[in-house]
């Protein structure tokens, strides 16, 4: 089926069968492999993306939910000025080992962050305890959101 | 502007992030190709049985599918492993666990892929099979492989160590307890994944998430009967890695594929599932300890029988033995030991390398082991360990006198003097109702690299590139682990440049040179020491040619700066462009070999123990403290704070090595508290990630890591290993927190609610605890 929707900015039309998986869509049909797949089944978070600024599991949806959404994925988020204040966190923190986590985790701080500008520690470990890291523990995590929502307070971003 | 040159010692902020965080790193599941094929296999499905026959002709016959195969297809040993090659490729006459591949089908998509393999039939005689490595030794126990001559034992090691059973009559005191610890998955988010193509030359390339690429290519080779040379692997970061991809995982079945399908790029990426089914786990293991001391606390004589299961395959499972047997006493003084460890075949999951390579699950026990005494004779968790901590000159467990930095003493002193130890009592007795509280301590001990026999050996190269920037060629992978870019910075603070005029090419075995495998905890210690040597000739080449260049003949008068090197009489300054067009290609190159020191000392003349890694010569240290809360009620633990306190020598970069102390605690913790990877009767029953647990960041609690920075002369920078040492101490450090909170322990982990339960109901209902 054809299927319109707005890709980090960009507007796209496509055509593709209604039950493709948005995961395939975005690494195999558009080549956006910035969007990783751990487990397929919705139990780790690593295929995280932002549907009209909420996060989402990638490998649970299908193509056709894409119509008419708008879809944020990790290389949506930087722009012309340079890196987001959660990615640039990220890297001054310390929060990034392998990375093969980093795509969900930071696309899900910044949907905690939209809806809790200003979260306790404990709030951001909810915020993020549906996405799994192996390498890190978490703590470098926990402390690169924590600095972003400070900095993003200060100049609201997104 | 004013560019800074990288330090050694401050934090550096990882030089692979920029490209992680935004997205545009490729991972080697990131690679597809033009008219791609996918290939998958078909595994076995039962645990030990004899393949009568391999039905794929409707597989065949289905549209899409370009081609299936079977072991008839393989044109060469068909075998892999590293020390011993007892796995085949495709399994031809019997499977021996439920993983087993058994054929392999190329196909136009993954739909197609799926539905093919789902057609393929196995026509399978079952075997009775065997699960357990203690009854795997017992007489006329099914056999795994007919033809070892030693049975269902791959490894047996026996180290002695004065006269355990005189010492024993010899002793005040004596604790005996036997341990059971699981399989533990690795979890790596990044599944086992891989591209295969044949360039115009004829060439087979892999690109794959592996953490050896070398070894690789040579197994690649003999399995498939290619010329290694035909062969080029190349390793871009992994996803994760903990030394589950240090061995063979899709890279020959990929290469079979390829050679099938020259014309066209082909794919391999397991699933979660098969991932699980099909990949290395951390050995369990059984362990019986007997520990004796002076009523002082002062330890005589140990005792330890080791079982490790691993699975139909070796898959490093000989070598993972050897280093738990050699670390089973500790980092203490024992004058008498008697240390014996199997490693068996059984039909399991595959047991492997996973980080920590045996030393998690003695320490698990030996730590319990001191605790367990320290209670008999009524002294503290904390003092019996100082009392027979190891220091400089010691010898070990096994009799090898401690030559390198030693600084464990200094672990528990630092820990003595820290809050959390200091204030444990206020916290403990400010527990809400129906919760106890207690804290934990362990000691670890974590040997470097691969032993006296296997050399542990790097090369490094790094060149001056026409563009007068400094290209570092790493020639161990990076599985997450941050290793390539403290290469970069090693290079950059040698050469006294900033992050902008370094930079790095990945392993590849077209472009770099044979370094050995990312594990051991070897990474930096080994190709760093490489890379100073390479950096430093390659410096003192450019300031010599500079100095003949500005004809001033003083080489001490010419200095490395960001991007130039600069005359300091003059203040003249030539970029590092011009310098590389100046000297020939060449020049513009160096090369430094470095092979790690070993043990002279030989506690054993067993050749088969040397060869798996026994003496090691450099350890690493450290004390570890857990404060856990334990609901009554529920039996849930809950670690709430934790304390690392380490010697790895001297640290490069503090971000980096508190990252890896961090990482390993956490899973440690899941070692401890959740992970169970369960297959009853060799199939497994926790398949995915909703049935196998590991932490999330609600389960984690804030960490502190303390480095007490020794400085270890053998060193890059007085530097030690650092990335196993920290999960070998949550299991001990979190069981002795859960004994001293509520009076239970628990000799089988993880320590999962249900457990804790019943052994708080065990203990109210008799009154009595451990």
């Amino acid at each position: 089926m054809k299927i319109n929707f707005v890709l980090n900015g960009k507007e796209i039309e496509l055509v593709a069968p209604p039950d493709r998986r948005v995961i395939d869509l975005l690494r195999e049909d558009l080549g956006m492999t910035g969007t990783k797949e751990s487990c397929g089944a919705g139990e780790c978070g690593i295929c995280t993306v932002l549907i009209d600024g909420a996060a989402k599991l990638s490998c649970l949806m299908f193509a056709a939910q894409l119509e008419g959404r708008n879809v944020i994925t990790l290389e949506g988020l930087t722009s012309e000025e340079g890196l987001h204040p959660i990615q640039e966190a990220f890297i001054q923190f310390g929060a990034v080992q392998c990375g093969f986590c980093t795509p969900g985790m930071i696309l899900s701080a910044l949907d905690l962050l939209k809806h809790n500008p200003n979260p306790s520690r404990k709030e951001i470990r909810e915020g993020l305890s549906g996405n799994l890291c192996r390498c890190t523990g978490y703590q470098k995590i926990i402390d690169a959101v924590e600095a972003a929502a400070c900095k993003m307070k200060k100049e609201p971003l997104l | 502007m004013n560019k800074k040159a990288l330090e050694i010692g401050k934090i550096v902020p990882r030089m692979d992030a920029y490209g992680k965080v935004t997205g545009q790193e490729k991972y080697a599941a990131d690679y597809y190709g033009e008219n791609l094929v996918w290939a998958g296999v078909k595994r076995a499905g039962i645990p030990h049985g004899r393949i009568k026959s391999i039905h794929i002709d409707e597989a065949r016959a289905l549209p899409g599918v370009i081609s299936v195969l079977t072991h008839k297809d393989v044109q060469g040993s068909n075998r892999q492993g590293v020390f011993r090659k007892d796995q085949p490729v495709l399994a031809g006459d019997k499977v021996r666990h439920c993983g087993d591949a058994v054929a392999l089908v190329l196909a136009e998509d993954k739909g197609v892929l799926n539905r093919a393999l789902n057609l393929i039939t196995l026509d399978l005689e079952a075997f009775p099979g065997i699960f357990d490595p203690e009854k795997a030794l017992e007489e006329g126990a099914p056999l795994v492989h007919e033809d070892n001559p030693q049975g269902n034992i791959l490894l047996k090691g026996d180290l002695e160590k004065g006269d355990v059973n005189i010492a024993f009559n010899e002793c005040d005191a004596i604790v005996e307890a036997c341990f059971e610890v699981p399989h533990q998955e690795h979890v790596y988010l990044e599944t086992e994944a891989g591209l295969a193509f044949f360039k115009e030359d004829g060439k087979l390339e892999l690109v794959v998430s592996t953490q050896a690429p070398f070894r690789d290519r040579s197994e690649v080779a003999e399995a498939l009967g290619i010329d290694p040379e035909r062969i080029r692997i190349t390793a871009p970061y992994c996803g994760g890695a903990f030394g589950g991809k240090d061995g063979v995982t899709v890279q020959t079945l990929l290469g079979l594929a390829a050679l099938y399908c020259p014309d066209r790029p082909v794919k391999m990426w397991w699933n979660r599932e098969e991932s699980f089914m099909a990949s290395p786990k951390r050995h369990p293991a059984r362990l019986y300890y007997r520990l004796g001391s002076k009523s002082d606390g002062t330890l005589h004589a140990l005792d330890v029988r080791s079982y490790y299961d691993t699975g139909p395959y070796d898959h490093l499972g000989g070598a993972v033995m050897a280093l738990g047997l050699e670390h089973s006493g500790g980092p203490y003084r024992i004058p008498n030991v008697s240390l014996k460890a199997w490693c068996v075949y059984t039909n399991n999951p595959i047991g492997g390398a996973f980080r920590g390579f045996g030393v998690p699950q003695v320490t698990a026990a030996m730590e319990q082991m001191m605790d367990l005494l320290a209670a008999k004779l009524g002294l503290s968790p904390l003092n019996i360990r100082l009392r027979n901590a190891l220091t400089k000159g010691n010898t070990n467990p096994i009799g090898i006198t401690q030559l390198g930095s030693t600084a464990l003493v200094e672990c528990l002193g630092t820990l003595k003097e820290h809050l959390l130890w200091k204030n444990s009592q206020d916290w403990k007795s400010s527990s809400g109702p129906f919760k106890k509280r207690g804290v934990g301590l362990a000691c670890v001990m974590h040997g470097m690299g691969y032993g006296p026999v296997v050399p542990d050996s790097a090369i490094a190269k790094i060149e001056l590139t026409k563009e007068g920037k400094f290209r570092v060629f790493s020639g161990v992978v990076d599985m997450g682990q941050g290793n390539a870019s403290t290469y970069l910075q090693i290079a950059g603070y040698i050469l006294n440049q900033d992050a902008e005029h370094i930079e790095l090419v990945l392993p590849d075995t077209e472009r770099v040179l044979p370094s050995g495998s990312a594990s051991a905890s070897r990474t930096t210690y080994t190709f760093g020491n490489a890379l100073i040597g390479a950096a430093q000739t390659l410096k003192h080449r450019i300031l010599q040619r500079g100095a003949d260049i500005i004809m001033n003949g003083e080489m001490e008068a010419m200095v490395l700066i960001p991007g130039h090197i600069k005359h300091l009489p003059t203040d003249k300054e030539i970029p590092l462009s011009d310098m590389a067009q100046k000297l020939d290609d060449s020049e513009r190159v160096a090369i430094h070999h470095f092979t790690a020191s070993v043990s002279k000392e030989t506690p054993t003349e067993d050749p088969n123990l040397r060869l798996h890694g026994i003496p090691h010569f450099i350890f690493s240290y450290g004390v570890h403290l857990a404060y856990v809360e334990v609901d009554e009620l529920t039996g849930e633990v809950e670690v709430k704070r934790y304390l690392a306190v380490s010697d790895c020598g001297r640290i490069m970069n503090p971000q980096v090595f508190e990252q890896q102390i961090h990482g390993g605690i956490a899973q440690g913790l899941g070692y401890a508290l959740c992970e169970e990877f369960i297959a009853k009767e060799g199939r497994i029953i926790t398949p995915d990630l909703a049935t196998y647990i590991i932490p999330t960041a609600l389960d984690m609690p804030d960490m502190d890591s303390i480095s007490v920075e020794s400085y270890e002369p053998t060193g890059p920078f007085g530097l030690k290993g650092a990335g196993e040492i920290a999960i070998d101490g949550p299991l001990p450090a979190i069981a002795n927190a859960i004994a001293d909170a509520c009076g239970v322990r628990l000799f089988r982990s993880p320590f999962t609610p249900e457990r804790v339960l019943k052994a708080l109901n065990e203990k109210r209902n008799r009154g009595v605890g451990y």
